[in-house]
């Protein structure tokens, strides 16, 4: 064996020991991901069941008590009836109503005299994104009334434009299949860059970057020693996020594993890359951890594309993402979950994850240089 | 008493605030995650592409195409001529859905029979495929009512109302939950390093034998990160107010009575991590380990409503989640005293837990 590959085992097996003896690694590599995926598998989800809503029928008429009626069949909502809007007014500022649907009193007046009755819809705009939910699920239910009403009285015939949808890889529309990609996504920032940036701080925070220095190792011998154990670290735990959200949460994977390891071994040497950077640069654990959660776990979470859509962002944030590697990985995991080996979309992501990674390393070799200097 | 722990209170800011980068990520990180971070995390759909495959001829279907074309939604609008081309444009992502009008759409339509269109969308994003279904459908009702034969029932005349945020503005509801967020994450940080930096450092030992009582240890440690966090948080309204235009239209002092309640909850988790680190690694990674899941079971990112209720029931143990009530309460309704207490004695018996369990442990683990 060459004293090259000699030394870079030494070193290797130096780091495997810190993480077997330190519990907080095996902590954030294995029991946050399995604590993570059991929330966003089982308990996260964007989709509304059940939506606390008031309905308020100030008529006594047939036409608003089927509407009323309607409003309670709906598997949206959870319904709560009143005679009077005051008596639920206080329950939607409290926010344990996230809206309010009021049938005024002229509303059958109006339906029999054939003229447009009137119908409001109050949402609790305090929760931005489930009042978007209440307006579209009620006037949903008002549409679809209204839809029985005419038939039953006879007036619309079978015809007319029809919309057939469809959604494809989901057919459930399930947010489940798309939010678990994701939160391996952020897994994967949080043990890429989160733990690198923190374990080599470390080093230069107690001194011992300066002994490993002075030894015969090469420094780029010192770097691979250092993150060829996260790298593995990190794409065990993918196969292990991977095979949890398979097996037991029973979401399908339809891409190959080769894909599934070219896209994990391209994100994780972007995300070593930028956990090693953040390190040399701060050279302080504290400094290091507030830097990595900024730029690698809160990008991984509001700027990938897992819950919040990149296109309905500003234009600015929007360009910003370009330069966020956990962009390209739930991209990637998404695909690879729910569609397959689409390699037209794969291709693209693992080609900017590695140029990443590439940019990411040459910043640092260079820190790296000149503070030796 | 007081003189000491005021002492070990002074030496904890100098030890936090005396260097440079840690002043600097304490006070610049924040404010630059409230900017970004408030733009970025919107649940809207827009600027989306959405491709039409047209294979009728007649008019009927040229002016349904066209009314989907003028929907604000989508900013841009792909045109196919074959059927083949769906799946590959769907599959790469290059449109979130695809409006298919069959051949037969016109004909059907004039017949009085059933004229089906396809819509299909990606179920990848299922958030903006739910919703672009949803215009979809709304686009498509509309027209079926505008061109019903023999014209249908009176359409009801919707109002649509939203209390507190009228134009639904997301920075209202994104800025008061990252104030939140962001001041767990110092509160709990700063705590949770504290005493993990002096064991690794070494100088733990200096302060047991010293004449301080590990109460006052404990006091001298959880203060300076209230006072810390508070500054934090203070710093941050004045932003979310004045620079990110959001309304605050509550009582101020509400506000702060909740934050010291809900910071007291989160540094005794802070200690508690404290005092079962041996180095500042473990801290860290500790902070970790409670924010992650606090924040998502916090009903920001997804509401608490939509959780199973045996989580419902956990959610009911995190500080965060009435916190969020709170501030977003005083910024946005102008809540009572009344509702605010509903959320801050909760608080109250959480900090009461964490802070005692965190001295529990913390005296257990010095003797």
């Amino acid at each position: 064996m060459s004293p090259r590959l000699r030394r870079l085992k030494a070193l290797m097996a130096k780091e495997f020991v810190q993480i077997l003896r330190d519990p907080s690694s095996l902590l954030i590599a294995f029991v946050l991901p399995l604590i993570l995926l059991f929330l966003f598998g089982f308990g996260v989800s964007l989709d509304a069941r059940n939506l606390p809503l008031g309905v308020v029928v100030e008529g006594s008429g047939q036409g608003a008590w089927s509407l009323a009626r309607a409003f309670a069949a709906s598997p949206y909502f959870a319904v709560v009836e009143a005679r009077d809007v005051r008596r639920l007014q206080p329950q939607l500022l409290a926010g344990r109503l996230r809206g309010l649907v009021v049938i005024p009193a002229d509303f059958d007046r109006r339906l029999e005299r054939g003229a447009p009755p009137n119908l409001q819809i109050i949402a609790d705009g305090s929760e931005t994104n489930t009042a978007n939910y209440v307006q579209n699920y009620a006037q949903g239910v008002v549409g679809s009334w209204q839809a029985r009403q005419g038939l039953e009285r006879g007036r619309a015939g079978e015809g007319g434009a029809l919309l057939v949808p469809r959604v494809w890889f989901n057919p459930q529309l399930d947010s489940r299949d798309s939010l678990v990609p994701g939160a391996i996504a952020i897994i994967m920032a949080i043990i890429g860059t989160l733990l690198t940036a923190l374990v080599v701080a470390r080093e230069w925070e107690r001194g011992t970057m300066e002994a490993l220095l002075a030894t015969p190792v090469g420094i780029l011998e010192l770097i691979a020693g250092k993150l060829l154990p996260y790298f593995v670290l990190g794409l065990a735990a993918m196969l292990g996020s991977v095979a949890v959200s398979v097996l037991l949460f029973g979401i399908p994977f339809r891409g190959s594993l080769l894909a599934l390891l070219a896209t994990s071994a391209a994100f994780l040497l972007a995300a070593l890359g930028q956990g090693l950077l953040i390190s040399t640069v701060t050279k302080n654990q504290f400094v290091a951890s507030q830097v990595a959660v900024i730029t690698g776990f809160l990008p991984a979470f509001l700027l990938s594309g897992f819950i919040f859509e990149i296109a309905s962002m500003p234009l600015p944030i929007r360009a910003l993402t370009h330069i966020i590697a956990a962009r390209y990985l739930v991209s990637n995991l998404q695909t690879l979950f729910l569609t397959g080996d689409v390699w037209p979309l794969l291709l693209p992501n693992i080609l900017v994850l590695l140029l990443i990674a590439a940019v990411l390393f040459l910043v640092t070799a260079k820190k790296t240089v000149k503070r030796l200097r | 008493m007081l003189g000491r722990i005021k002492t070990l209170i002074v030496k904890e800011l100098l030890a936090l605030l005396r260097d440079k980068k840690s002043r600097f990520v304490l006070i610049v990180p924040p404010l630059v995650q409230l900017f970004v971070f408030s733009f970025a995390a919107t649940l809207e759909v827009n600027n989306q592409s959405l491709a039409i495959l047209n294979q009728d001829h007649g008019r009927p279907a040229a002016v349904l195409a066209a009314r989907f074309a003028a929907a604000g939604t989508f900013s841009e609008i792909l045109h196919l001529s074959r059927p083949e081309q769906i799946a590959p444009l769907i599959d790469r992502q290059q449109a979130i859905a695809v409006l298919w009008i069959p051949t037969d759409f016109s004909a059907n339509l004039a017949a009085g029979r059933p004229a089906q269109v396809s819509f299909i969308a990606d179920g990848r994003k299922t958030n903006a495929a739910q919703i672009v279904q949803g215009y979809a459908q709304r686009i498509v009702n509309q027209y079926r009512v505008e061109h019903a034969p023999g014209g249908g029932p009176p359409a009801v005349q919707l109002a649509v109302r939203n209390w507190f945020n009228p134009n639904l503005e997301f920075r209202w509801y994104t800025v008061p939950s990252l104030v939140c967020i962001l001041t767990t994450l110092i509160g709990v940080l700063v705590t949770a390093l504290s005493v993990a930096r002096e064991r690794e450092m070494g100088t733990f030992d200096q302060l047991l034998v010293s004449p301080l009582h590990p109460l006052e240890i404990l006091a001298g440690k959880a203060l300076p990160a209230l006072l810390v966090a508070v500054a934090e948080g203070s710093f941050m309204i004045l932003a979310a107010t004045f620079l990110l235009q959001v309304p605050f239209n509550g009582s101020l002092l509400l506000l702060y009575a909740g934050m010291v309640v809900f910071l007291a909850a989160v540094i005794g988790v802070g200690l508690f991590i404290s005092s079962l680190s041996m180095t500042q690694q473990q801290a860290i990674l500790g902070t970790f380990v409670f924010i992650v899941p606090a924040v998502i079971l916090s009903g920001f990112a997804t509401p608490i409503e939509n959780m199973p209720d045996w989580l419902q029931l956990v959610t009911y143990a995190n500080p965060l989640r009435y916190f969020m009530v709170v501030v977003k309460g005083v910024f946005l309704k102008d809540v009572s005293a009344a509702v605010v207490w509903s959320q801050t004695w909760p608080m109250a018996i959480i900090a009461a837990g964490t802070l005692g369990s965190a001295t529990w442990l913390f005296r257990r683990r010095m003797e």
